[in-house]
C-alpha cells in the first residue's frame, strides 16, 4: 500500500477509535492476522466471504455506514438474541471486537 | 478374401490414419466413466478440483467460479456435469471430463444451494437475495421459472433454504423468515404449481428428504423441533417432530449453522443435529418419536450416515471444528474420535462407503480415511477446501 493510502487509513483508525471511545489499543500483528482469519472464515460462514451477506446481514462498508461502532462491537461480543448471531465474547476481547468493527467499516478484512 | 496373409498393405495404411485421427480426437479426453469422480470446492479461490476417488488424486483444477463460500453441487444423471451453486448467485455448469466450465450465469445476488429434478432436465436454485427459487434448463441454463418466496398478509420476503428434489418432478424447500414449506410441482417447468404449508415452525434453517423421497424434514433454528412433511400424503400437512427437545434449557451459542445435507438414515432411525445443544438426536422413523440422543464433542454441523448405515459421522462448529466423531448406529455410542486438523468443514463418503474424504480448511488439505480402521489413506493439498461432492449423488433422490 502506498504511503498516502496508509496515512489515510491510519487517520481513519484514529477517528473511528475516538468515535468508539476507545484508547487506540495496539493489537499485536499476529493477533490481527488471527482476527482477520476469524472475520473472513467464521464470520464469512454466515455473512459471506465478501461480506455481502448470507443468512447473516451484509457487513460491507456501505451496509455499515451510519451505524454506531460501539453497538456493532457489542453485537459481536453479545450476539443478537432471537437471531442466528451468537456471542463471540469467549473468543475476542472488547478491544479486539472494536478493531474488527473498524476493519469491516474500512472494507479491509482481506488485507494482510 | 484370402483366408490367410493378413490385410492388404493399403488397408493397414488406412487403419493407421484412422487410428491416428481417433487418437487426436481423444487427446483431451481419454474414454472413461465418471462414477469415481467428484469435485472439491476451494471456497476462497473460487476454484474446484476434479478428483478421482479410486486413485485418491486431484485430476484438474478449474478456475473462475466466483464466491464459493457455502458452495454446493448437484450432478447431471450421466455423471458428467456438476452444477455448482455459489454464494454470489453464480450457477456454473462444469464438465468433469474436459475439466472446463461449460456455462456460468449469475442468477441472483445471494444464493445458498440447489437441486436437480428427478429426470435430470431441470436445475433449481434457492436464493437469499432476492429470496426465492429459480428453475433453469439443465441443458442450457435458460431461466424457465422464477418463484419469489413471499408469505404472510404483507408478502414478506424470505430467504429460501433446504431445497431438495422429490419424485414427481417436484422441488421442496423452506422459507427461513416465513416459517413455511413449499412444494413446487415442475412437470410444466415454465408454470410450476405451488403447494404451501404455513406455520411449520420458527426459522427453518435447512431441509432434507428421505432416500426414498417420501418424507421432507426441515430443521428449526428458532425453536426446538423439526418439521416433517409426508410427500406421499401432502394433504395431511406438516407435523412437528421432537418438539421441545431442548427441555426448556438455555441454548448454547451456535457458531456455525448445522446442515441437513443428506438424510442420515441408519437402521430405521434418522440422526439429526440438535441446535444449541452438543447432541445428535435420534428419531424413530416409524413413529417419528425420539429414539435417543448422543452427547458429542460440540455443536454438530454435518451428521451423515455411511452408505451402509452402520456408522454416523459428525463434524462440529467452532471452536470444536478440529474434531470428527463416529457414532455406531446400532448402539448409539461414539466408537471413534478423530482430529483431522483445524477447520473440518465437510465430509463425503465414497459411493459404497469404504472411505471418507474430509476437508480441513485451515490446514489446506483434504484427508481420506478408511472408515473401518480409521487409518489415513491419503492427503491431498487443496486451498481452503470446503464442500466435497462425488458423482454418486447423481443417482440419489434429494441430492
Amino acid at each position: 500500500m502506498h504511503r498516502a493510502g496508509r496515512q489515510t487509513i491510519i487517520g481513519l483508525f484514529t477517528l473511528l477509535g475516538m468515535a468508539a471511545g476507545q484508547a487506540a489499543a495496539e493489537i499485536p500483528a499476529a493477533r490481527q492476522a488471527e482476527l482477520r482469519y476469524l472475520l473472513v472464515q467464521d464470520c464469512g460462514s454466515c455473512h459471506g466471504l465478501t461480506f455481502k451477506g448470507g443468512l447473516g446481514s451484509p457487513l460491507t462498508p456501505e451496509a455499515l455506514a451510519g451505524k454506531d461502532p460501539r453497538a456493532l462491537r457489542d453485537t459481536i461480543l453479545n450476539g443478537l438474541p432471537g437471531t442466528a448471531m451468537p456471542p463471540w465474547r469467549p473468543f475476542v476481547t472488547p478491544e479486539e471486537a472494536a478493531w474488527m468493527v473498524r476493519v469491516l467499516i474500512e472494507g479491509q478484512p482481506h488485507a494482510r | 478374401m484370402r483366408a490367410s496373409g493378413g490385410l492388404p498393405h493399403f488397408s493397414r495404411a488406412a487403419l493407421a490414419i484412422v487410428g491416428a485421427a481417433l487418437l487426436a480426437a481423444c487427446a483431451t479426453v481419454a474414454p472413461r466413466g465418471t462414477g469415481d469422480l467428484g469435485i472439491v470446492i476451494e471456497r476462497a479461490a473460487g476454484r474446484v478440483h476434479v478428483v478421482d476417488t479410486t486413485a485418491r488424486a486431484s485430476l484438474a483444477r478449474i478456475d473462475g467460479l466466483g464466491d464459493l463460500s457455502h458452495a454446493s453441487a448437484v450432478y447431471s444423471r450421466d455423471g458428467r456435469y456438476a452444477y455448482v451453486f455459489g454464494r454470489d448467485g453464480g450457477l456454473t455448469k462444469v464438465d468433469l471430463l474436459e475439466s472446463r466450465i461449460v456455462k456460468r450465469i449469475v442468477q441472483a445476488g445471494n444464493a445458498i444451494g440447489g437441486a436437480i429434478s428427478q429426470d435430470g432436465t431441470l436445475v433449481a436454485v434457492s436464493n437469499y437475495e432476492p429470496g426465492g427459487v429459480k428453475i433453469f434448463s439443465a441443458q442450457t441454463l435458460e431461466l424457465l421459472a422464477d418463484i419469489p418466496a413471499v408469505s404472510g398478509p404483507d408478502n414478506r420476503p424470505s430467504k429460501v433454504v433446504g431445497l431438495v428434489d422429490a419424485p414427481g418432478q417436484r422441488f421442496v424447500f423452506s422459507l427461513f423468515e416465513g416459517g413455511e414449506i413449499w412444494i413446487a410441482d415442475a412437470r410444466d417447468p415454465r408454470a410450476p404449481v405451488l403447494t404451501r404449508f404455513a406455520n411449520v415452525g420458527r426459522q427453518p434453517y435447512d431441509g432434507t428428504v428421505t432416500p426414498d423421497g417420501r418424507y421432507y424434514m426441515a430443521g428449526l433454528f428458532g425453536e426446538d423441533g423439526l418439521a416433517l412433511l409426508d410427500l406421499w400424503r401432502p394433504e395431511s400437512g406438516v407435523r412437528r417432530v421432537l418438539p421441545g427437545y431442548g427441555r426448556g434449557e438455555q441454548k448454547l451459542p451456535v457458531y456455525k449453522m448445522p446442515h441437513m445435507d443428506n438424510w442420515a438414515h441408519a437402521g430405521g432411525r434418522a440422526f439429526v443435529p440438535a441446535v444449541g445443544r452438543h447432541e445428535v438426536l435420534i428419531v424413530d422413523e416409524t413413529g417419528w418419536t425420539e429414539a435417543g440422543r448422543v452427547a458429542v464433542a460440540g455443536q454438530p454441523v454435518f451428521v451423515i450416515a455411511r452408505p451402509d448405515g452402520r456408522q454416523v459421522w459428525v463434524n462440529f462448529a467452532p471452536p470444536h471444528n478440529d474434531t470428527v466423531q463416529v457414532i455406531d448406529a446400532a448402539s448409539g455410542k461414539i466408537v471413534h474420535t478423530l482430529k483431522p486438523g483445524k477447520g473440518v468443514l465437510h465430509m463425503e463418503f465414497t459411493p459404497r462407503g469404504e472411505a471418507v474424504w474430509i476437508s480441513v480448511r485451515d490446514e489446506d488439505r483434504v484427508e481420506v480415511y478408511d472408515t473401518e480402521r480409521f487409518a489415513r489413506l491419503a492427503t491431498l493439498p487443496v486451498d481452503k477446501p470446503s464442500g466435497i461432492f462425488f458423482t454418486a449423488r447423481a443417482h440419489r433422490i434429494g441430492l
